[in-house]
């Protein structure tokens, strides 16, 4: 539960600075009285909603690493080998995410030339990633490491398998924008809906980069040197 | 940062209006409805009606524990079903749903002064995926083989094998459904985290804001991180069952038969479950909180003593609720310095609960008390959580809890704490705010009847059950047979308690008779009966039209427990109204 409670310590943090924001310490039934700030951010709802819901995503995704880890310190465990095709597609959801960058930021620059070619390579290479993890399945379902050989094997299939779907989820958020990106004609109307799609391929890059930094630092092969061991232990 | 200081009215201005949906037709207006308030009384309806079946699910484990083996419909198979259902129902369908989806819908909206919530359509789809996970749970009694018998907790590796009623289907529709309920409650859960973020009106700091709202607020986030939990176990245990995968599945011999499974692990299924199901606990008592807070004030005429503390204290067991899990698995066997650990760590979150029960008292000191139904209700609540709250400090500590935690004992504890205390809150709420939703009163003398046919039931039937468990009446058992150690007298005891708890369920019907009887034939209540402060009070119309408010949203002037304030025209002042001109008012400390 160690990556948990990091990640509800993360969480902790930032309701602890937003609750320092919302004068808590007032004592309200002497204050009446027009007050013009009300605490509320001036960032629009869908941004706000958005963020809460990576929260509550963050939060699957710790649990799920979480029991992975645990399940490692249960005894009784093979680990599964690491597909050397996993590297090919980090790169290219890196790619995906920083196309989006791209795109945001032309978004920002009032460029709509820029802003459909960043939406249409973040799609293109998102669509690529996906294709490269079920190509990575059927790697390791051949290499005799199927769904049902091992708990390790069980875990990397229901976690990419996670992961996978909620890009899919985000490819339909992605293709609704690419729509409006084509009929739309200024960059105004399309900034937010860039912004969230960017918000969302940048979380999932980072819930991807630390379950596969988890993959490599437990490989029998990679762990061999002490910090790595020592990292999982604290781990 | 926030500038205090003219007490002059604030110009009616400037506040960008949220454009509105409007229906336009029966369908998209009752139906498929976009409004938080048909929302509201969607989903409190379907969780009220599925409520009554784990209702008499009670009833049958309760007949099956006074009379054993006189009901042949009530076998081992299905007496574990009824179990099950009951618990799951109660606590997930029931209570979770009514307090966020029911209450949270209505009150958040109106309590804060938006029009609606900020994400109407994400709300209307979290209703149906909630009615689609009921239906599925419904369906569940009609598959082949019936509901699960696993027990609420779900626990592997005998919930997905054979001997456990329900093998077959009935724990994938169950898994099914819990996926869907969190699914659906997702949805809805951004929709009152962010309105009560962002969508306030002007002048409603978070710290005007009524505690109801708050109890709300926080029990919303808690479920948002801790439903996951529960995701993730149902999700990976519907993969051990119809794929074949070993999350939780340890090798496994059964009738001399090796099954397929290997290498996975019951306890972590345990983690996960409990890591979901003691915040539930609060996710179900923080509103009840909230709500009851406001009642005792309203009532009792009187502002809510310590209103920072409650807000605080609320936080606090939020994030206290967290890192007690463990104390639900002592039995299962754990490292002495865990069990240590989360014994200190549960006992602590008694204090910020004392705070809490504290300031309910001292707001009834010398308060001008009026015994209202809702009045009623809420001191109700109040004594019954601090029984149940006691014996939870017996069980929380690993060695009491290690000789009760099999027993009658513990179905008295949760039943106390989280059961019938929640439940007195919604009907105090729902008693608080009927006049509100329809604009009619209800029944004086039958809500009376119901509140002490309920409260002084509840006591006949957990008091007793506290007993049982102390002499080693063991729970879960469909028959206790011969058995040395439990004395004739606990079957006496039994059935009395049967007794009771057939009488306390029937009566319940007094209650729905009231509520559909003055909807058609009670006297108009007007806008505000209770002479309360909160905004949902000052609505132009009542009940509420769409938007909630008139061309204007209100603004808000004051805190939410300006009662018996001197000098007043009435003895209260309403959030918005404007304090008397040039009143040299208080700086920030």
């Amino acid at each position: 539960m160690n990556i948990t409670f990091i990640f509800l310590a993360v969480v902790a943090a930032i309701v602890a600075w937003w609750l320092s924001q919302q004068r808590i310490t007032a004592k309200p039934w002497l204050e009446a009285g027009s007050i013009v700030d009300t605490g509320a951010s001036s960032r629009p709802a869908a941004k706000i909603g958005l963020g809460l819901f990576l929260v509550i995503v963050g939060s699957l995704f710790a649990l799920l690493i979480s029991a992975y880890s645990m399940r490692m310190d249960m005894g009784e465990w093979r680990p599964a080998p690491v597909p050397k095709l996993l590297w090919l597609n980090t790169g290219v959801l890196i790619s995906s995410s920083g196309a989006l960058q791209w795109a945001q930021i032309a978004a920002r620059r009032g460029k709509m030339d820029g802003v459909r070619a960043g939406l249409l390579a973040g799609g293109v290479f998102a669509l690529a990633f996906l294709a490269g993890q079920l190509w990575a399945w059927r790697q390791l379902d051949a290499a005799g490491y199927y769904l049902t050989a091992n708990p390790a094997a069980a875990f990397f299939y229901l976690i990419t398998g996670v992961h996978g779907l909620h890009l899919l989820g985000g490819l339909v958020a992605l293709g609704r924008t690419m729509d409006k990106a084509w009929r739309a004609v200024t960059a105004g109307e399309l900034r937010l809906s860039v912004e969230l799609c960017a918000m969302y391929w940048h979380f999932l890059l980072l819930v991807w980069l630390i379950f596969f930094g988890l993959l490599l630092l437990t490989d029998p092969i990679v762990s061999d040197s002490g910090l790595v061991s020592l990292i999982c232990r604290i781990l | 940062m926030v500038d205090i200081g003219t007490v002059e009215v604030i110009p009616p201005a400037e506040v960008e209006d949220v454009e509105l949906y409007h229906p336009k037709s029966w369908v998209t207006k009752y139906v498929f409805c976009q409004d938080a308030k048909v929302i509201a009384i969607q989903y409190s309806i379907t969780a009220i009606s599925i409520g009554l079946v784990a209702l008499v699910l009670s009833w049958f484990i309760r007949l099956q524990l006074a009379f054993p083996g006189t009901f042949s419909f009530i076998t081992p198979s299905n007496y574990y079903q009824f179990i099950t259902m009951h618990g799951m129902i109660m606590v997930i369908y029931l209570l979770t749903a009514l307090f966020l989806g029911g209450f949270g819908n209505y009150l958040i909206p109106l309590m804060v002064g938006a029009r609606d919530m900020v994400f109407p359509y994400v709300n209307m789809l979290s209703f149906w995926v909630y009615f689609l996970a009921v239906l599925v749970l419904v369906a569940s009694f009609f598959a082949p083989g019936g509901p699960t018998g696993a027990g609420w907790t779900l626990y592997p590796p005998q919930a997905i094998l054979a001997g456990t009623p329900g093998q077959d289907w009935g724990i994938i529709l169950m898994l099914a459904s819990l996926i869907l309920f969190i699914i659906g409650f997702t949805m809805g859960g951004l929709n009152y985290v962010v309105t009560v973020l962002q969508g306030r009106t002007r002048g409603m700091t978070m710290m005007r804001l009524p505690l109801t709202v708050w109890g709300i607020f926080t029990a919303t986030i808690l479920a948002l991180l801790a439903f996951p939990a529960l995701f993730v176990a149902s999700v990976m245990m519907l993969l051990d069952r119809v794929l074949g995968t070993s999350f939780f599945m340890p090798a496994i011999v059964q009738a001399g038969e090796h099954l397929k499974y290997g290498g996975g692990s019951p306890i972590l299924f345990q983690h996960l479950f409990w890591f979901f199901g003691h915040p539930e606990v609060y996710i179900v008592a923080l509103p009840a909180f909230g709500i009851v807070s406001d009642l005792i004030s309203t009532h009792a005429r009187k502002n809510i003593f310590g209103y920072r503390m409650m807000v605080w204290a609320l936080v606090a067991i939020a994030v206290l609720s967290f890192i007690v899990w463990g104390h639900h698995m002592y039995i299962s066997g754990m490292n002495p310095p865990f069990g240590f650990f989360f014994a200190t760590s549960t006992l602590i979150i008694a204090i910020p609960t004392a705070i809490k029960v504290y300031n309910w008292v001292l707001t009834l000191w010398r308060g001008d008390i009026h015994l209202t139904v809702p009045m009623l209700f809420a001191l109700g609540f109040i004594v019954t959580f601090v029984n149940g709250g006691i014996t939870g400090l017996f069980l929380g500590n690993v060695i009491v809890d290690v000789p009760l935690s099999a027993t009658m004992f513990v179905v008295a504890h949760f039943h106390m704490v989280m059961g019938i205390a929640p439940i007195l809150v919604v009907f105090g709420g729902i008693y608080h705010w009927y006049p509100k939703i329809t604009g009619r009163m209800w029944n004086e003398r039958l809500g009376q009847f119901h509140f002490w046919v309920t409260f002084l039931g509840a006591y006949l039937i957990y008091f007793p059950m506290h007993y049982l468990g102390f002499i080693g009446v063991p729970r879960r058992y469909y028959e206790l047979g011969e058995t040395a150690f439990v004395p004739p007298s606990a079957g006496t005891l039994n059935v009395f308690i049967t007794a009771a708890a057939l009488i306390v369920g029937a009566a319940q019907m007094v209650f729905f008779f009231n509520l559909i009887w003055s909807l058609f034939k009670g006297k108009r209540a007007g806008g505000n009966p209770w002479r309360a402060t909160t905004l949902e009070w000052q609505t132009p119309q009542t009940p509420p039209g769409h938007g909630n408010w008139g061309k204007e949203l209100p603004i808000v002037y004051r805190w939410a427990y300006d009662y018996s304030v001197p000098g007043a025209e009435q003895d209260f002042l309403p959030q918005n109204q404007p304090p008397a001109k040039r009143m040299p008012v208080a700086a920030p400390s």
